[in-house]
């Protein structure tokens, strides 16, 4: 594999992981299913490419990540004060900011980034040499995955992120230890939303654009990434576990980037995605079929051969 | 002291299948009281519970608690000095959180919800729980870092028991909390709930099926039916009570005799 397309599956892999975060956060320990994903996401990258053509690619990060925090936070209004569904909550929110990320950009279907700094050249101006102009992305991110990793981590360890895991991990519990739930479940997406803005805000100034339907089927390939690094590193310790979900975004990367050289044409990748999901999470019920399958045909062979014993005896 | 005023809760009005669950229950248990509660099906004990524990708002009628008007207070805010256990005893715990991290949950109730939020589990508080654990004498101290979901079904009551009791409750509401263990480590639980509820002086209300226990445990037994409480006895009266004397009384005020398919009378 060429370096460019390492590098791009890598620096791809590490902001897609922020969503896979999200979802880890929403998915994995909230045991909610979040859909508002793909419009938070493009509500991320919407506000970050308006901030940074509006010249302040620094300040894009977070007032993205204010963005997607607001998205959050409607999400989970709706199921814990308003009683909707949970997929429900999501879909709507999902829906709803469709026309706002239009408003964000000014009923534009597409913004680019034309002439204006963003963080990414920022960094590079940061050192010369060539080494840096062709890693200093890769370098960046990766040290800004490792903090966040790490920020989440221990914020997970304190009595604010216990409760979220318990409410999670044992509804009844959580309510006899004076904990309220509409409160832990409406910080942890908080918490998906400030993540899956800031993945859009990155993925915008990356690219140097941000087009309306970017977002589309994105909660289907974090949820891969995630199914990815938690089948991988799922029984580990938390802080293996989430390294694990940011090592299964970038996996799956690789793998898309292996397809392509294959020559698989980019418009099949929502498909292959779709695909991975469907596999990795019907995968557990397949086994188990297979495994009864297998041991019914075992039994009735034995049986067949001790009546046939049997019957020369 | 929990001062229960003529409370009353439909479920369903209006519709055919309207059920009055409880219907003007009064009750008042003074502090240190422990109480046994027996009742037919569907009598409203659970109903009482959920009431008391707030997981509803009452139709009609007040809760005070230590002079404090609970009656609308959230569950989550009431479970800050009320303490619960159910008869599952997989839903008192969290499976996937070590012993540990589900004792400290538990003992937020002491810190209170919005102080310390961003603080960590201190080495004092894992000393505490160290010494909390060691009296269960199922050896738990030792394996703080193992998850609950692997512990046995008496050892996960006792460590629930154990979380709501880490900050003594005002108020203690036990389930029928030994019904779905093997009858040796029921009793075992049992024991710690006695050992604990007399060493703290917590006042409590135990559901039970089991009519010897009823007389035996506590200072107190009261009967339910159709959502009242039929039989409140204490005292030197309950003291010379056998369990056919409290059947025959039970038939006497309830109108029938008790209709309870998981009763133990033995």
């Amino acid at each position: 594999m060429p370096v460019t397309i390492i590098q791009t599956a890598l620096d791809n892999g590490l902001i897609y992981g922020l969503i896979a975060l999200s979802l880890f956060v929403s998915f994995t320990i909230l045991n909610i299913c979040d859909l508002s994903t793909d419009g938070c996401y493009m509500l991320g990258a919407a506000v970050g490419v308006a901030v940074t053509i509006a010249g302040h690619p620094l300040l894009a990060i977070p007032a993205s990540m204010a963005a997607g925090i607001c998205s959050g936070f409607v999400t989970a209004q709706l199921q814990t004060r308003f009683g909707v569904q949970s997929i429900l909550a999501g879909i709507i929110v999902n829906t709803g900011l469709y026309t706002i990320n239009l408003m964000v950009m000014g009923m534009k279907t597409n913004l680019n980034i034309v002439g204006k700094d963003t963080i990414f050249t920022l960094i590079e101006k940061l050192i010369p040499g060539a080494f840096w102009k062709t890693w200093h992305r890769s370098v960046f991110l990766l040290l800004l995955l490792v903090l966040i990793c790490f920020v989440l981590y221990r914020f997970l360890g304190t009595r604010l992120g216990l409760s979220i895991r318990a409410t999670g991990d044992s509804p009844a519990m959580v309510r006899a230890s004076s904990i309220n739930t509409a409160f832990t479940v409406t910080v942890g997406l908080c918490i998906g939303g400030a993540l899956t803005g800031m993945a859009g805000c990155l993925i915008g100034q990356y690219n140097k654009n941000s087009e309306i339907n970017m977002g589309t089927g994105m909660v289907t390939i974090a949820l891969a990434s995630l199914i990815i690094g938690q089948t991988l590193f799922g029984r580990g310790k938390m802080a293996v576990r989430i390294a694990g979900t940011v090592a299964g975004s970038v996996i799956y990367r690789f793998i898309i980037a292996a397809a392509l050289r294959m020559n698989v044409p980019t418009q099949a990748f929502k498909l292959v995605s779709a695909v991975i999901v469907a596999v990795a999470i019907a995968a557990p019920a397949v086994r188990q079929m297979a495994a009864e399958r297998m041991q019914q045909r075992n039994a009735g062979r034995s049986r067949r051969k001790a009546a046939q014993q049997r019957g020369r005896g | 002291m929990l001062v229960i005023t003529d409370i009353s809760k439909t479920f369903s009005p209006g519709t055919v299948s309207e059920k009055k669950a409880l219907e003007h229950v009064s009750l008042t248990l003074r502090d240190g009281d422990f109480a046994t509660i027996v009742g037919s099906n569907g009598a409203g004990k659970s109903t009482l519970f959920n009431a008391i524990a707030g997981s509803f708002i009452v139709d009609e009628g007040y809760i005070d608690l230590d002079g404090e008007d609970i009656t609308f207070e959230k569950e989550h805010i009431r479970s800050r000095y009320i303490g619960r256990l159910f008869q599952d005893p997989l839903m008192g715990t969290a499976p996937h959180m070590t012993i540990e991290e589900n004792l400290s949950v538990a003992f937020l109730r002491a810190s209170g919800p919005s102080k310390h939020i961003f603080s960590r589990i201190t080495a004092k508080e894992k000393q505490l729980f160290r010494e909390r654990l060691s009296l269960l004498h199922m050896d738990l101290e030792n394996r703080m870092q193992s998850q609950v979901g692997l512990l046995s079904g008496g050892q996960r009551q006792a460590l629930t028991l154990l979380m709501a009791t880490v900050v003594t409750p005002r108020l203690l509401l036990l389930d029928e909390h030994t019904a779905a263990l093997d009858p040796a480590t029921a009793e075992k639980v049992l024991a710690l709930t006695k050992q604990i509820i007399e060493e703290k002086k917590i006042s409590c209300l135990m559901v039970t099926h089991n009519m010897h226990q009823a007389l035996e445990m506590g200072n107190r037994t009261l009967m339910m039916d159709a959502g009242r409480i039929v039989l409140d006895v204490e005292g030197a009266e309950r003291a010379g009570m056998t369990v056919e004397d409290l059947l025959r009384r039970f038939a006497q005020n309830a109108g029938q005799a008790l209709d309870n398919d998981r009763i133990l009378l033995s």
